[in-house]
């Protein structure tokens, strides 16, 4: 018997009070180390299912599970990167990466070595004692990242994290999360408005239609890792982000809508 | 590393210098063209000065009086200000059920009941610290508790997704991310408490031991027509507040300085 996904979407649906469903029925399983992404219209509900993965929110309908658990109770392995850096003004980088740790409890020492690991990954060690103030909006992104790192998690969410960075940046930034991830292997629910950021980063792109929030289409993305720069360059990866492109937008439009994607 | 604060630099220190001495010449010379019959009803700052000089003793004693009741009052509201901005900040039904008489509490003209106060607590010390206190309570409830109910949702999403207990989120989130929005209030109270402290004297006061504070003199030198002397009693009274708001500029720059804009050394 194959072992159970690690995230499992049985039908599930969800509203807010009387309103209208903002998901309808999902059924999406995650195995342990895939990297999926959320891409849809404005509307389509991606940052709710982040929402309810990580228990911010209940499901309305279905079930949902987390290595077999309500998100609610699987709370200590999993890890929120929001859209933007979030981060406490009057901490350093490493004092915002150690929060997480510190409101577990953890021991001063183990903090300590989660925080130099995880400011080391994201290649901020020397800014170890910088206030957000003092850091770009690139750096203050990897100090978000790295504060996610440091519970160790099995399930990242990643909620537009690079949306508001430049495009170098974000590029950048996609390469390093992405040898991150070849070394901690967590799996990864990433939304991103970016067809090319959906392309490069994922094993799998989901595509959600917007009113009610619905799977349009999945996608596998059979690019190998390690992914580079390079790979941005191939014909194999241009054409997929032409093939999401298309699943993106209603059939009539889409001949005049995808080319700009390509330029 | 550390920049030149921008106080120090010499035109913040020249420009205010030119301006307050072109306002006392002219002031000095309003006074010369005034006919000798009229004079007292403008004391020249020579006049003034003359006065801070042969009230001194009075005044500094009064001052140290003033001070007493300011510093006092002005601590004792930043103590229950802080607790009950605490209960405020914790829940919508604790703010529904108590702005309304916080707002009544304001616009209350605390005057009025000095007569009251003197007898419930006696005149002097413990009335003058009661108006003060009542006086600067409600700038600093009201910005702390705005302070406190202003954090931002992503970072209290973050706090909640952290498994943080309501203490960890109130002492490790809200109270420090409400710190700008008190120090504003503190700053406001600051003005206030010496104004507060003479008002109290003036109204609730004792000159039994050592002799009354700011409000007494104020009294004494009205009675007397002691114009000069009225002059310098309002300046002293001024250098308290400045020293008070001095105080708390430099404790918000200490608690502050290092991760809020507002306090930062920027260039002007």
């Amino acid at each position: 018997m194959p072992p159970p996904p690690l995230v499992e979407f049985r039908q599930v649906g969800k509203r807010f009070g009387d309103g209208p469903p903002v998901l309808d029925n999902i059924n999406l399983a995650a195995e342990a180390g895939e990297f999926i992404s959320l891409i849809g219209p404005s509307g389509c509900g991606k940052s709710t299912l982040l929402r309810l993965l990580a228990g911010l929110s209940p499901v309305t309908t279905g079930s949902l599970l987390i290595a077999g658990q309500p998100p609610a109770q699987a709370g200590a392995e999993l890890a929120f990167v929001f859209q933007e850096p979030a981060l406490l003004p009057w901490h350093t980088a490493a004092k915002n990466a150690e929060l997480p740790l510190r409101l577990r409890g953890a021991p001063a020492a183990e903090r300590a070595a989660a925080t130099a690991g995880a400011l080391a990954l994201v290649g901020l060690t020397d800014r170890a004692g910088f206030y957000p103030r003092q850091l770009s909006g690139g750096q203050k992104m990897r100090v978000s990242l790295a504060r996610a790192l440091t519970l160790s998690p099995k399930l990242l969410l990643l909620d537009e994290p690079f949306g508001a960075l430049d495009e170098l940046t974000r590029q950048r930034l996609n390469e390093e999360l992405l040898a991150i991830h070849a070394r901690q292997a967590w799996t990864a629910f990433f939304v991103t408005h970016s067809v090319a950021e959906a392309v490069f980063l994922s094993g799998r792109v989901v595509v959600l239609s917007a009113h009610p929030g619905r799977i349009q289409a999945e996608i596998v993305v059979p690019l190998a890792y390690p992914r580079t720069a390079e790979t941005r360059l191939s014909r194999d990866y241009q054409d997929l982000v032409v093939e999401v492109s298309r699943h993106l937008r209603p059939p009539r439009q889409a001949a005049c809508l995808v080319a700009p994607e390509l330029q | 590393m550390v920049p030149v604060p921008s106080v120090l630099k010499l035109r913040h220190l020249l420009l205010p210098a030119f301006t307050g001495a072109l306002f006392v010449g002219l002031w000095q010379l309003a006074c010369l063209m005034l006919s000798a019959d009229s004079r007292f009803l403008l004391p020249s700052p020579l006049a003034v000065i003359a006065a801070l000089r042969s009230e001194w003793p009075a005044l500094s004693r009064a001052a140290f009086n003033t001070s007493e009741g300011a510093l006092l009052g002005f601590g004792l509201a930043v103590a229950v200000s802080f607790a009950l901005a605490l209960a405020l900040g914790s829940a919508g039904w604790v703010r529904a059920s108590l702005y309304p008489y916080l707002m009544i509490l304001q616009m209350t003209p605390i005057i009025v009941f000095a007569p009251m106060l003197v007898i419930w607590v006696g005149p002097g010390l413990p009335s003058v610290t009661i108006i003060t206190f009542l006086i600067c309570f409600f700038p600093l409830v009201v910005n702390t508790t705005q302070g406190l109910v202003s954090t931002d949702r992503q970072l209290v999403e973050l706090f909640r997704m952290g498994r943080a207990t309501r203490w960890q989120e109130l002492w490790l989130l809200r109270v420090p991310a409400a710190l700008p929005y008190f120090f504003t209030g503190l700053r406001i109270a600051a003005t206030l408490a010496p104004i507060g402290a003479l008002v109290g004297d003036y109204t609730a006061g004792s000159s039994a031991g050592n002799g009354g504070g700011l409000g007494f003199r104020t009294i004494i030198y009205s009675a007397n027509a002691k114009y000069p002397a009225l002059f310098a009693t309002a300046a002293v009274t001024c250098a308290l507040g400045f020293v008070l708001v001095a105080g708390v500029i430099v404790a918000a720059r200490l608690a502050l300085g290092h991760w809020h804009d507002s306090y930062e050394r920027r260039e002007m």
